[in-house]
């Protein structure tokens, strides 16, 4: 049989990291988004208001405030759609009740932050990286859940369509932790045809109606959703449910579910970890290091090497679950660990647990609003 | 009574969440009737029916109906339910919540789903308390009565949910009780075949935190005191002090997914063909798509 050769319909843009997020968000099969406006991610919801409506079903809603935005995007997912909020800091906080929420009905959808410097208003237009314990600890209660990194600008496009499909995969909410260095930095990036991407989809379920147990255990201990208006009559709820999806507090019911949720990312921790290595095969010194802060790391460790310190790099792309085996392996071979982050030590914490005394565990940290430079890391190396 | 029991059979999950949480005499489970009532007279088909609910005693209702069913959080019912809406206008989106969670905490949803006048029926269970933390007050509570948190007597002026839905724009705005059933299942019939923001509030006796707290014998005194302090809006007269019950507001504005759906079609139709989306050679920088005006951090706050 006769092949066509399909057109590459690779294109190559000078864009923003914010950008490349909206961008990845559509090639991912985004079809909602619900957000409120806040510096430094609002590019990504002007650029979504502006597309979606012409995508054959996209929905673009802005919202009264980010509970409401996450609210509308739960809902959406449980009606089936990709869906997708962009949020900073102080609308992170206020979405936090409602990602647990999600985390508990195992909503499928992204949220990305755009990371400010704080506490509060505090630096609305200055890079942070201070959003990192509150992405994976600031709902209540005990929860698992992912949270993706992205340095550079193609990353941002990539991380976003990985993060669709960790979130469909795992049915679960996936969060994008960028900085503001990256989503305002602009460089050429090249945008990949989506025949090229492998996009993944929540499973569904296969049998009757009467046969279905929303949240019975499965293969990969993820079990099917049906979006409401199939025809599959579920009940949703906040509240540890049993199986069949209904409150209950029998002990062990709850027991059950609690563990599958766990369970469900945990064991799959191969195929959400993702690092970059750079140089670490035969580190004596190591930066571990995420966001625009490795970037900076990655020119140091170069500038180490050509004065003959044997530096390498390992960049974090999943922040959470943690990279332990990554970072145990450097802990082992290296005379010490350098974790540089525009924080007061938020991955440098995970860091020492893992090292947990093996080597030393040193930290560079900056929170005035200002970049990590090349230069500093290079100081703290040699 | 067959008919009753037959109802009870098509409509609730009464296999699976049964016995239900009201206390003797409380309205919620009149007002949960009404709603079967209307959805069966409706003759929607229950797929296409979901019922988003909030938390409080109101909320439960979720449970027990054989729709879909979405128990959110406190406050935040109607922000899930437009996102349900939106994504799927098919479906007919009921949102039932309690006075604290329409008016306290989700105040701010319930007037911007008016303003929005999105395609979603708000079923607003008012007792002028909150139920399920044990009777604080509410902004729904009178002037002067006495809850939990007001032990002196509540010193706040109490929100008119009609009044407020209908500043706010809602395209239907009606008031009934749980006392004046028929007519309750009327308005809620109405209001889920109307186009855009609907809303219904049901007064609804809470005769365990609220009716215990203001001196009222017991629930069916509730009822006798809805009877006699209620009056239809079309017979009400000067100087009434009474609750007017009845249609407020009744208007036909497309509701926001129609107005969506419109401008999508608008959109399409002055897109095609679409000539931006010709190749570009690799290598050539083309601009992304974005915004004209694009605002590239203006903001400070
Ligand atoms: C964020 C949040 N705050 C507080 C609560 C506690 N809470 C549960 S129900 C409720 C009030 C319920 O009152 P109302 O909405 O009037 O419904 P009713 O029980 O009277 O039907 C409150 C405050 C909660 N669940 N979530
Ligand atoms: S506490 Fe009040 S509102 Fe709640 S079930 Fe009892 S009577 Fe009804």
């Amino acid at each position: 049989m006769a092949t066509i050769r399909k057109k590459r319909k690779k294109v190559e843009v000078f864009a923003q990291g914010n950008e490349a997020i909206a961008e990845g968000a559509l090639l991912a099969g985004c079809s909602f988004f619900g957000g409120y406006p806040i510096t430094p991610s609002t590019e990504i919801m002007e650029v979504m208001s502006h597309r979606l409506p012409k995508t054959e079903d996209g929905v673009f809603i802005q919202m009264e405030d980010e509970i409401a935005s996450m609210g509308a995007i739960i809902g959406a997912s449980l009606a089936g759609r990709k869906s997708m909020t962009a949020t900073s800091g102080p609308g992170f906080s206020l979405m936090q009740e409602h990602i647990g929420y999600a985390c508990m009905v195992e909503a499928p959808l992204v949220v990305v932050n755009v990371m400010r410097g704080g506490p509060s208003t505090g630096l609305p237009t200055s890079p942070a990286q201070g959003d990192v314990q509150m992405a994976r600890w600031g709902t209540h209660g005990d929860h698992s859940i992912i949270v993706l990194s992205a340095s550079t600008v193609q990353e941002c496009l990539e991380m976003t369509v990985i993060a669709f499909n960790m979130a469909e995969k795992y049915r679960t909410p996936v969060i994008l932790l960028v900085d503001e260095v990256t989503a305002h930095t602009r460089e050429k990036i090249s945008i990949p045809d989506p025949d090229d991407l492998e996009i993944l989809s929540r499973m569904t379920p296969t049998v009757p109606p009467e046969w279905f147990k929303p949240y019975a255990e499965a293969t990969r201990a993820v079990p099917a959703m049906a979006p409401i208006g199939s025809g599959y009559r579920i009940h949703v709820t906040g509240l540890t449910h049993d199986n069949m999806g209904f409150p209950t507090s029998r002990p062990d019911e709850v027991n059950e579910a609690m563990k599958r949720m766990f369970r469900k990312i945990d064991q799959f921790y191969g195929d959400i970890m993702m690092v970059d290595e750079f140089m670490c095969d035969d580190a004596e010194v190591a930066v571990v290091a995420y966001g625009s802060v490795a970037r900076s790391a990655h020119y140091a460790v170069e500038q180490a090497r050509e004065r003959g310190v044997k530096a390498g790099l390992l960049t974090l792309k999943t922040l959470f679950p943690f990279a332990r085996p990554a970072v145990e392996k450097l802990c082992r071979r290296c005379r010490h660990i350098l974790v540089p982050e525009m924080n007061m030590g938020q991955i440098s914490r995970e860091v020492k647990r893992v090292n947990n005394g093996i080597t030393r565990v040193r930290t560079l940290n900056r929170v005035d609003g200002q970049i990590i430079t090349p230069s500093e890391i290079l100081k703290a190396i040699l | 009574m067959a008919e009753v029991t037959q109802l009870i059979h098509d409509y609730l999950r009464h296999n699976k969440k049964f016995p239900h949480v009201f206390c003797p005499g409380c309205g919620h489970g009149i007002v949960l009737g009404s709603l079967i009532r209307s959805v069966h007279a409706l003759q929607l088909p229950k797929d296409d029916v979901v019922i988003v609910a909030g938390i409080g005693c109101s909320g439960r209702m979720a449970v027990y109906v054989d729709f879909n069913t979405v128990h959110t959080t406190h406050g935040r019912a109607l922000t899930f339910a437009t996102g349900i809406k939106m994504a799927n206008p098919k479906l007919k989106v009921i949102c039932v919540m309690g006075d604290g969670d329409a008016l306290s905490i989700g105040g701010n949803h319930l007037i911007h789903a008016a303003r929005r006048n999105v395609g979603v029926t708000a079923l607003i269970l008012n007792n002028y308390i909150y139920g399920m933390t044990g009777g604080q007050c509410s902004p729904a509570t009178p002037f002067g009565d006495t809850s939990m948190t007001t032990p002196h007597g509540s010193l706040e002026q109490p929100f008119d949910t009609v009044d407020l839905v209908t500043a706010a724009g809602a395209n239907y705005v009606a008031r009934g009780t749980s006392f004046h059933a028929n007519m309750l299942d009327t308005l809620i019939k109405d209001a889920i075949m109307h186009p855009g923001f609907s809303v219904v509030e049901a007064l609804s006796p809470c005769p365990t935190q609220y009716g215990r707290k203001n001196k009222f014998k017991g629930a069916v005194s509730m009822y006798e005191w809805l009877k006699k302090n209620t009056v239809k809006v079309e017979n009400r007269k000067e100087g009434d002090t009474r609750i007017p019950i009845g249609v407020f507001r009744d208007v036909d504005q497309p509701g926001l997914e129609d107005r969506y759906a419109a401008l999508k079609a608008q959109i399409a139709k002055k897109d095609l063909p679409a000539p931006k989306e010709a190749p570009v050679p690799a290598g050539e920088c083309a601009p992304l798509e974005v915004p004209v005006e694009k605002a590239e951090t203006k903001e400070q706050a």
